[in-house]
């Protein structure tokens, strides 16, 4: 009788175990999936306002059309080009604004503030986006490498999570203050 | 947005991490949002309107320091309660590895969980053995944030994963436009020392300032050095030769408008701490009021001063290093200018206008992400 309440016992707990650690790997699912979902939204904004600057013809038309190129590349690009067209966006912005000159410049256009603006917060909020979505691919990966939920398939059917890998140093003269060499 | 903002340490008790939040707080509610902040308490502490008291916090040693905290099956209940009847958009949770509200709020959080880390230690066996134990809490937090590059690298170590650098914040405008105070100045024959900070912490590096004091006020004999911060100055003025006693005046414990003006009136801030900074706060606020810094080489002061353009660095704990630099800086009125021009430009990135957009940037970025996918089973 005894032996039987203790079979009983550890079933229990080795069921609500496995129900418990196959919550935490949805949870853990659905981050990858939201964060995934925010770094495209901060990704295509970039774009667009890059694209927005480009044909504002505020700009000198050989960075224009360097900028509308890349701009228009990142936001077309397939899913399997898609990092390698925008690090070659955040390479475009950095050498297009690699002179302080040249944002003062647009600054002091009508309308450039607001756009330059909109470009700060952008490029400052891409990177962020991506740390937090490789951050969530790290920790469901770590779940997932767990004997027993490899062996139990706990994952089901989600997708091996996959980090999101590109250059997205912001243009340093697009930081607040600009770089602190006089 | 509703914001529901989670301080680990007693509001009692002044401190970084409470001063940050507090001052967060403030800038979000003076943009509109409402703001709910869960801190320890004692009963009798006089409360701002949008802190709730999650009762009183017991001392407790934790990972080498003692901090006040709370946690226990209590609090944890207060902690469900709050997250419940707040129904935050966005919860931000300080210093979520320590075992207090935060992590109790961590555990009880469904929504979107930003959390900031704020403390940069090396690695430790206490760490590695609470690790498994945090994992499963930190996996809700979809956004992290480290106050510098140090702490975020600390965080990569003891945690892995990852987070974005946004540093602490400060009201540039504050000290900027803090009157000088005219006893406090400095003359080309007779410039001024200035230095903040707990005087019997050695940390905080005093006792080597006062050991290079002397090598200062031979090369210029009018030297003075105003020491403000708590502490017994009999105990720390003790090794002073008495023939430059009279040039150190310590002006003991000093309110905030005192510290920005002080900062607004010398010549050079030093500051010599010895380590155990994670961000180096002090030298952003010496910046905003134009003050030149010259600082030990610390990975923390490092950073802030832009790799020594926006301010001296010297050896840590190198009394003679701290002596030729500070004489050097102290006869160059023209590099003291420039370092403070530097200064004000490079304080822009700390300023709460910066930071604050930062920090709602980061919320705005983890609620876009969960809102359209939170109903969208599959």
């Amino acid at each position: 009788m005894m032996t039987a309440v203790w079979i009983i016992l550890a079933v229990l707990a080795i069921g609500i175990y496995l129900s418990w650690t196959a919550g935490r790997l949805d949870r853990l699912h659905a981050r990858v999936d939201s964060t995934r979902a925010a770094l495209d939204a901060q990704l295509v904004r970039r774009a667009s306002i890059a694209l927005e600057i480009a044909t504002s013809g505020l700009l000198d038309p050989a960075s224009s059309l360097v900028l509308a190129g890349a701009a228009h590349d990142a936001r077309g690009a397939a899913e399997e080009d898609r990092e390698i067209a925008e690090s070659e966006l955040t390479r475009a912005l950095r050498i297009v604004f690699e002179d302080p000159g040249q944002v003062e410049d647009l600054r002091a256009r009508l309308g450039g503030d607001e756009l330059v603006g909109e470009l700060q917060t952008a490029v400052r909020r891409a990177p962020m986006a991506r740390r937090f979505h490789n951050d969530a691919v790290r920790s469901a990966r770590a779940v997932r490498r767990h004997r027993i939920v490899r062996y139990l398939r706990l994952a089901g059917h989600a997708p091996y999570p996959v980090t999101f890998e590109m250059d997205d140093e912001e243009p340093p003269t697009l930081l607040p203050g600009g770089t602190a060499t006089a | 947005m509703r914001i529901g903002v989670v301080c680990p340490y007693s509001w009692d008790v002044p401190g970084g991490v409470q001063y940050h939040v507090r001052d967060l707080a403030n800038w979000l509610i003076a943009r509109g949002h409402e703001v709910s902040v869960l801190a320890p308490a004692d009963d009798d502490t006089p409360l701002p309107p949008y802190v709730v008291s999650a009762g009183r916090a017991v001392p407790i040693r934790y990972n080498g320091s003692v901090a006040r905290l709370n946690f226990g099956f209590l609090s944890a209940a207060r902690v469900r309660r709050w997250i419940h009847d707040g129904e935050f958009d966005v919860l931000h949770i300080h210093e979520p590895a320590t075992p207090s509200l935060s992590l109790l709020a961590c555990w009880s959080a469904s929504g979107p969980v930003v959390a900031t880390f704020h403390t940069s230690n090396p690695r430790s066996r206490a760490m590695i053995a609470a690790y498994p134990i945090l994992q499963p809490a930190l996996e809700k937090i979809s956004a992290r944030i480290a106050v510098s590059e140090y702490a975020r690298r600390t965080l990569v170590e003891h945690l892995g994963g990852d987070a974005v650098v946004i540093p602490n914040g400060v009201e540039v405008a504050f000290f900027a436009d803090a009157e000088p105070e005219p006893a406090w100045q400095g003359t080309p024959e007779a410039p001024v020392l200035g230095f903040i900070g707990r005087i019997d912490e050695p940390r905080k590096g005093l006792p080597v300032l006062l050991e290079a004091f002397p090598r200062i006020a031979a090369a210029l004999p009018g030297v003075r050095l105003l020491v403000a911060g708590r502490g017994d100055e009999e105990e720390a003025a003790e090794g002073l030769p008495d023939a430059v006693r009279g040039q150190v005046t310590f002006l003991g414990m000093v309110s905030d408008e005192e510290k920005a003006r002080l900062l607004r009136s010398v010549d050079v801030y030093v500051a010599p701490n010895t380590g155990g900074e994670s961000f180096g706060i002090i030298l952003v606020e010496a910046m905003s009021a134009g003050a030149p810094v010259l600082a030990s080489d610390l990975d923390a002061f490092r950073q802030v001063l832009d790799g020594g353009r926006a301010g001296e660095l010297f050896d840590v704990e190198d009394a003679d290093a701290l002596a030729d630099a500070a004489i050097a800086l102290l006869r160059d009125p023209e590099r003291r200018a420039e370092l403070r021009e530097i200064g004000v430009r490079h304080v822009r990135r700390y300023d709460w206008e910066t930071v604050g957009a930062d920090i709602l940037g980061v919320y705005e970025t983890v609620t876009a992400g969960a809102n359209p996918l939170m109903g969208q089973a599959d």
